[in-house]
């Protein structure tokens, strides 16, 4: 079990949605969207595959080079490979900038 | 040019099996009319599965939806086979409990208020142990309280099934629907083979399993209701009955002397198959159909 945690100051913008996708089963993993307390964008890992942040830095890296929505991510995940973690990101954002 | 194909009429059916439990107990409610309560935002997770290595979720496998299922007061409790294979532990049961137990209070007030229970779940979740077992009972304290006054509608669609403690929760309530693709038993195969032998029980011959503990059969035994194809209008169109039916004149698990009889009847002598006991079985049923 490993808990990461990332900050991304860039992204500022204010969001007002929630969203909540996926089920922390074998391969993959659940996401939970909200508005940032503060004026930048917060994560938190909670993954029971240790020895990966790296590869969760990158992910979040990428996704945050390309969306600017000051939210707090909170993830919980048994062993989502990165495609399914920027896929579960991706439909998360499409709910919340609905 | 176009060309018009005709589609099998699975093609356009809208799969129950495939949406996950906070979806299927959406896709029963009138739309607009339900809240969550205790949803995911309220993190309320397991804290005994990170100790022990495993991710937790954050409405712990359990979401209980509060509104109205064609205009008349219902809660609906789904568990999520995706996660855990659907186990209660501590957090689950609590909220199962709980929201069985504010239906009950308002069905005593006068709004009568029917629970339905989507059931896709292994039992109790052996990281939980003696909670796990605790939160069930209390299910089912909490279960006979209100069916004196609501009917308990419960579907097991698939593809889990229904096994083990919560198999006791399935059996109390008032009505069971389940789709050819769910099962439905006290002990799951798997358990089965690991305890009495490859022998007794192989847990790979799905064909076997299925004609066992599948919903067809258990529907034919009547030990369930209906049986109903993998449809969310289907499925729904079924729970509305149930509920407009009301609560039964008499619960499937009040029926023991009924029951200890076809048991009695059985000659365990011989080797039955799925269907040689279904004929006996329903054979010795003087009185129709299980209730």
């Amino acid at each position: 079990m490993e808990q990461l945690n990332f900050e991304y100051p860039s992204a500022k913008r204010r969001v007002i949605r929630k969203a909540h996708l996926g089920v922390v089963g074998s391969g993959d993993m659940e996401v939970l969207m909200e508005p940032s307390q503060t004026a930048a964008a917060h994560v938190s890992v909670q993954t029971s595959v240790n020895g990966f942040s790296n590869s969760w830095k990158a992910v979040f890296d990428r996704f945050f080079s390309k969306y600017d929505g000051a939210v707090r991510i909170h993830i919980n995940d048994a062993g989502a490979t990165p495609g399914t973690v920027m896929l579960r990101l991706e439909q998360a954002i499409e709910v919340i900038e609905k | 040019m176009s060309t018009t194909v005709a589609f099998p009429p699975f093609v356009n059916r809208k799969s129950f099996i495939e949406l996950d439990a906070r979806s299927r107990a959406q896709s029963l409610m009138d739309p607009g009319s339900w809240r969550e309560l205790v949803g995911p935002f309220e993190r309320i997770e397991s804290p005994w599965l990170p100790e022990q290595g495993i991710a937790p979720q954050s409405d712990d496998g359990c979401v209980v939806l509060k509104g109205s299922i064609a205009g008349k007061p219902a809660v609906v409790i789904a568990l999520e086979g995706g996660f855990q294979a659907g186990s209660m532990g501590e957090v689950s049961g609590s909220k199962m409990t709980t929201a069985l137990d504010l239906a009950a209070r308002d069905s005593q007030n006068g709004t009568k208020t029917t629970a339905v229970l989507l059931l896709e779940t292994g039992g109790v979740r052996l990281q939980e142990a003696n909670l796990g077992l605790a939160a069930i009972a209390e299910v089912i304290a909490s279960l006979l309280v209100l069916r004196q006054h609501a009917p308990i509608i419960t579907v097991v669609a698939g593809t889990v099934g229904c096994f083990g403690g919560m198999s006791l929760v399935a059996g109390l309530s008032s009505y069971i629907i389940m789709t050819p693709e769910a099962r439905l038993g006290l002990n799951g195969a798997e358990v089965i083979e690991q305890e009495s032998g490859i022998e007794e029980f192989d847990s790979s011959d799905r064909a076997l399993i299925w004609a066992i503990t599948g919903g067809e059969q258990r529907v034919a035994m009547g030990v369930a209701d209906e049986l109903v194809v993998d449809d969310m209008r289907k499925i729904a169109a079924a729970v509305q009955k149930y509920i407009q039916v009301g609560l039964p004149r008499v619960h499937r698990s009040e029926q023991v002397d009924l029951y200890r009889a076809r048991i009695a009847a059985l000659d365990a002598s011989k080797q039955f198959g799925p269907l040689s006991l279904r004929q006996s079985w329903n054979e010795k049923a003087n009185q129709g159909g299980a209730r």
